[in-house]
């Protein structure tokens, strides 16, 4: 069966909400009601036809040909499987239940926001906020896992308790501020206030970070069991994290931050 | 029946149901593995007084074992639910979480679940971590050597309880190397444990005692001192009788294991002094589970 693919008609002008556009809420619809399916775009509604050419049938695999004005792609989904060709808004994965999103380009801010289960691959970047709470919310991601190949923005990881994210390029600021638990592993760089406020969790750094936060202290080298186990967790995901079971075990701990409960831990592989 | 000149009698073992549980053991080497599992095991023979029946089931090679290390899986048996997870808890505590670098895992991942990790993270003192991978909590007490890795819970199911045969010999080390023998070709069957010292019990038991306040005592029957005292059940050559009891998660896993048990007992053969196979057979006052020897052999 092929999968039902969104091919937009023509360039976006104004950002559109594509959240009525999920393999839960097409479930069992006609070509024509997909068609007819009221998307909000800008400050009026729009017929899903009018904006996309929509080929293909079924609903547990849709593909949207992107465009970083596509929010909320995926939005509470619980299963099945969308693929985004090219790059898509913010708030992709939000309140995500199951299935899988893989995206080949590039992601706004607040990506996998508030997820609570499934799978996220993003190829490329992911902007701010990614993992977090909504703004004035206190509980982010919480369960699930998200892959970035490329490089994340800041803030990610904000209020995160549980589930991980896995960032094979460079972080920004505030990685992981205010974290209540979950584990975020970075192969890259990250930037300044790592941590920052957390309460408690996991920052497994692949790299000896350019500076560790003065809140967080250092609790000396270790070699920890659980490291193998949370990197074989992940076989079966496409991330090099998962590779790295054999070789990632001795770490350095940091825990923090001490402004707050002081019950996070910051681990810099040796 | 007769194999290799042993005679199997036609009677059968009786058994009765358990609740089982199976967990692993991971430590730094094979031989902290086996000191944390030996004492996890221990003073663990019979439900009669020690709350559980506990065995080492098998080796693990690191790649069977969830964190890579080499392990050792072991069967706990308890008559309910209840009272197999407090001896696991009690013995998780005081047997895996102090023995040096040791890790504690579920063996089994359907069925009623029990708290392994669950409470004794509270050891932690408020320092333990909690990590959730693929569906699993696993919990990291800081300990004095590093940290204590235990997952949250571990699932029991239904068991059997009580499966043996008694091999009657012409003097007690032939019983003896008749009973070694079966116990190391038993050893690799999956999901079986012979709970007692070395696999083997010589104090094999009847239902009942002329003492009321006993539920359990010598099988005089069998008894080779008292050939001449009671109503035996032993023939004048008969000088020794060894008895192998058997803990199964299934009662196909201890057909299988007393098979192969019988088999290696018998293939000493009458040549060197063992006569006889018989069963623990209590007139259906144990349990309902019963294995006739002869249609296991046949």
């Amino acid at each position: 069966m092929t999968a039902l693919t969104f091919t937009l008609k023509a360039e976006l002008e104004q950002r559109i909400d594509v959240s009525p556009l999920t393999p839960d809420r097409l479930a069992d619809k006609s070509a024509s009601e997909i068609g007819a399916e009221l998307l909000q775009y800008g400050n009026r509604q729009i017929r899903a036809d009018e904006l996309f050419s929509i080929e293909g049938q079924g609903s547990d695999r849709l593909i949207f040909r992107g465009s970083r004005k596509l929010d909320y792609i995926g939005k509470g989904m619980s299963q099945g499987e969308i693929r985004v060709e090219g790059d898509a808004g913010s708030y992709l994965g939000m309140h995500l239940k199951g299935g899988r999103i893989i995206v080949s380009g590039n992601v706004d801010a607040y990506a996998a926001c508030e997820m609570k289960k499934g799978e996220i691959l993003i190829r490329g970047n992911a902007g701010d906020f990614l993992g977090a709470a909504l703004p004035g919310n206190k509980k982010g991601m919480a369960g699930g896992v998200v892959i970035v190949k490329g490089n994340v923005g800041d803030r990610v990881g904000d209020h995160l308790r549980r589930g991980a994210i896995l960032i094979e390029g460079n972080a920004g600021n505030y990685l992981g501020s205010r974290m209540t638990a979950g584990t975020i592993a970075v192969l890259g760089e990250v930037g300044a206030h790592l941590g920052y406020a957390m309460n408690r969790g996991t920052v497994l750094l692949a790299r000896t970070p350019a500076s560790i936060p003065a809140t967080f202290n250092d609790c000396g080298t270790h070699t920890l069991g659980f490291i193998p186990l949370l990197l074989k967790g992940f076989q079966g995901l496409e991330t090099r994290f998962s590779e790295m079971s054999d070789t990632l075990k001795r770490v350095r701990r940091y825990a923090g931050d001490m402004c707050g409960l002081g019950k996070g831990e910051i681990l810099v592989a040796l | 029946m007769n194999i290799n000149g042993v005679q199997i009698d036609a009677t059968f073992a009786e058994a009765f149901p358990m609740r089982a549980t199976r967990v692993i053991i991971t430590a730094q080497n094979l031989k902290w593995a086996y000191h944390a599992a030996q004492a996890m095991t221990g003073f663990a023979t019979s439900v009669i007084a020690c709350g559980c029946e506990a065995g080492i089931e098998r080796e693990l090679d690191p790649s069977e074992t969830p964190d890579g290390r080499p392990g050792i899986s072991a069967l706990i048996f308890a008559m309910g639910g209840k009272t197999l997870a407090k001896q696991v808890e009690t013995r998780a505590g005081q047997c895996v979480l102090t023995s040096p670098t040791s890790a504690l895992f579920a063996g089994i991942h359907e069925g009623d679940k029990i708290p392994l990790g669950k409470n004794l993270r509270f050891f932690g003192d408020g320092f333990q971590i909690s990590k959730r991978i693929n569906g699993k909590r696993y919990w990291r007490v800081p300990v004095m050597d590093g940290e204590f890795l235990c997952e949250d819970t571990t699932c029991t199911v239904k068991a059997v309880g009580g499966g043996n045969f008694l091999i009657l010999a012409e003097s007690q080390p032939q019983a003896l190397a008749a009973c070694e023998a079966a116990i190391e070709a038993m050893k690799k069957i999956p999901n079986v444990i012979m709970p007692f010292p070395g696999g083997v019990v010589r104090s094999g038991s009847k239902v009942g005692s002329k003492y009321k306040a006993l539920s359990a005592s010598t099988n005089d029957a069998f008894c080779p001192t008292l050939k001449g005292q009671t109503r035996t059940d032993l023939s004048p050559e008969i000088e020794s009788v060894m008895e192998i009891v058997i803990d199964g998660l299934t009662d196909d896993d201890i057909k299988k294991a007393m098979r192969v048990g019988i088999e290696a007992a018998c293939s000493l053969g009458a040549e060197n002094g063992i006569r006889r196979i018989s069963a623990g057979n209590y007139g259906g006052k144990l349990g309902p589970f019963l294995f006739h020897l002869q249609e296991i052999m046949a």
